[in-house]
């Protein structure tokens, strides 16, 4: 068997496995287009759940969904790319010993307590990713911007952050997808199995569609399928459309470190 | 005349393995001090410790003085931003700061502080005509650095680090990567610098040594063999170690 034979052997298992991987994903995203678009309408989007959420609309889950993913997103990027800084710039390599305190907070089942909660399942990933951005960038830079006079804080701040940024945004997006899909942390934290209205404070509970979808497809009886499909499509939607706004800050970043 | 930089018995190493021995050197102001020799000599550790960049390193040990007009760079509370501001460095690698020219040649009084787009603009100007870059890049100056070729690169490097009015400029093989006719430029530019700069190079090749020397100092496996005036070091040495590195039988 000469090479070339062998390569397109090899190329034809890469694509089988590529195949194996995506083709779940295409048809359980197909599945709920198919069943799940005629329930979509301007009322559904917009308005209040009515007659136990068999009819009307899941507005109140939208924006609870958008504002818990924002409120993570508050906390998770400073604190994950503040914490990924630490570690990969000012850590020494020795061993170190951190004591975490956790801090019980009196915040009861709110929006706070979710996006908290949400953030430190975030954190992880962003830390984790940030920080292999931020090592990536090469010593050299910041032995330039030393050489200039920068203080440690100054090169990262104008050099090693910018350069590792589309990286960290990467890891971003990754956690942050991740918890706007999240069931079981919100529910005993935020999410309302019914609360027919928007929130009105960031200590106030909020449906959230993820749990919305739990409690249309688990707990009630009799609810139309067609609601279902469309549910769990807007949810589809709301993500991939925060990972689409997220992909195009990251492009912007990736255009700007041109060098 | 005092020298601009005294250097006292001088010991580095790292993690326990020796890169300088002992070396007692000084380095004259407004003039070309070349310290050449095979690699691995200790050159480049030397020259970063001029401006405290090997603080940068973990792991090392060091014994002796430093002086830069007589204070001890190393001494407790030195200000080490402001004395790497006053005492310049130009890698053998020409590495562009992401971001336009004049972003790069501005980057350090940026940081020092200086907002005054009056005073910005004049350093800009000033330091790349110093560095033989000016009319080459004058009509680009906010387009990416990295479009520039190499050679460009470099001298951008050497007029980042004039932007700064430093008071020394050490330079490490600037000019390894670069064609005969940067190279020349570079050289040409360090004639001009000498008038007003203390410039300590390490050169890459030992042409270039004898080219621009006003002082040589030649170093071997972490020892200082012998300096002096730059003619009489490359025509008549006194070591037998610097002869046959000076006329090409080992290096």
């Amino acid at each position: 068997m000469n090479r070339f034979a062998i390569q397109r052997i090899g190329f034809a298992v890469l694509a089988l496995a590529a195949l194996v991987v995506v083709s779940p994903i295409v048809l359980v995203i197909a599945t709920i287009v198919v069943r799940g678009i005629s329930a979509i309408n301007w009322e559904f989007l917009t308005a209040i759940p009515r007659e136990g959420m068999k009819a009307g609309g899941i507005f109140p889950a939208i924006v609870g969904t958008v504002i818990l993913t924002l409120g993570t997103a508050l906390v998770a990027i400073p604190v994950g790319v503040g914490g990924a800084v630490y570690l990969a710039e000012y850590a020494r390599d020795t061993a170190f010993t951190r004591a975490i305190r956790l801090l019980f907070l009196q915040l009861g089942t709110s929006i706070v307590a979710g996006s908290l909660t949400l953030a430190i399942m975030t954190l992880p990933v962003v830390i984790s990713t940030a920080e292999e951005a931020l090592r990536a960038v090469p010593t050299e830079f910041r032995t330039v911007s030393a050489s200039v006079g920068g203080t440690q804080w100054q090169g990262i701040w104008h050099v090693v952050l910018p350069q590792a940024m589309p990286g960290i945004i990467t890891g971003i997006i990754l956690g942050l997808l991740r918890a706007a899909g999240e069931t079981a942390p919100i529910l005993f934290t935020v999410a309302a199995f019914y609360l027919p209205r928007i929130p009105r404070s960031a200590f106030d509970q909020t449906m959230a569609l993820p749990y919305h979808l739990y409690v249309i497809s688990t707990q009630v009886p009799g609810m139309p399928e067609q609601i279902q499909y469309g549910t769990a499509l807007v949810l589809l939607a709301v993500t991939l459309s925060m990972n689409g706004v997220a992909t195009a800050i990251r492009s912007v970043f990736r255009r700007r470190r041109e060098w | 005349m005092t020298p601009k930089i005294r250097i006292e018995d001088v010991s580095y190493a790292y993690d326990g393995a020796p890169a300088l021995q002992n070396i007692t050197l000084d380095v004259p102001k407004e003039a070309i001090s070349v310290w050449f020799g095979p690699a691995g000599g200790g050159k480049t550790t030397l020259l970063r410790l001029i401006n405290r960049l090997n603080d940068l390193v973990e792991g090392t040990q060091m014994s002796g003085r430093i002086l830069l007009d007589g204070r001890d760079i190393y001494a407790s509370g030195t200000d080490v931003p402001s004395l790497r501001r006053r005492v310049g460095m130009v890698f053998a690698l020409p590495l562009p700061l992401p971001g336009t020219v004049q972003e790069n040649v501005l980057y350090g009084p940026k940081l020092a502080g200086e907002r005054d787009p009056t005073r910005l603009r004049q350093a800009l100007e000033r330091s790349l005509r110093q560095a033989a870059l000016w009319d080459e890049v004058k009509d680009r100056l906010d387009s990416p650095a990295s479009r520039l070729s190499g050679g460009q690169q470099q001298r951008l490097c050497i007029a980042r680090s004039l932007a700064l009015e430093p008071e020394v400029l050490l330079l490490d093989e600037p000019t390894s990567g670069l064609d005969p006719i940067s190279t020349a430029k570079v050289e040409e530019s360090l004639f001009q610098l000498k008038q007003e700069y203390t410039v300590v190079i390490v050169p890459h090749s030992v042409q270039q040594a004898a080219r621009v020397a006003d002082y040589a100092a030649f170093f071997l496996m972490g020892e200082l063999v012998e300096h002096g005036i730059g003619s009489n070091i490359f025509t008549a040495p006194r070591d037998g170690r610097t002869e046959d590195y000076v006329t090409g039988r080992f290096g």
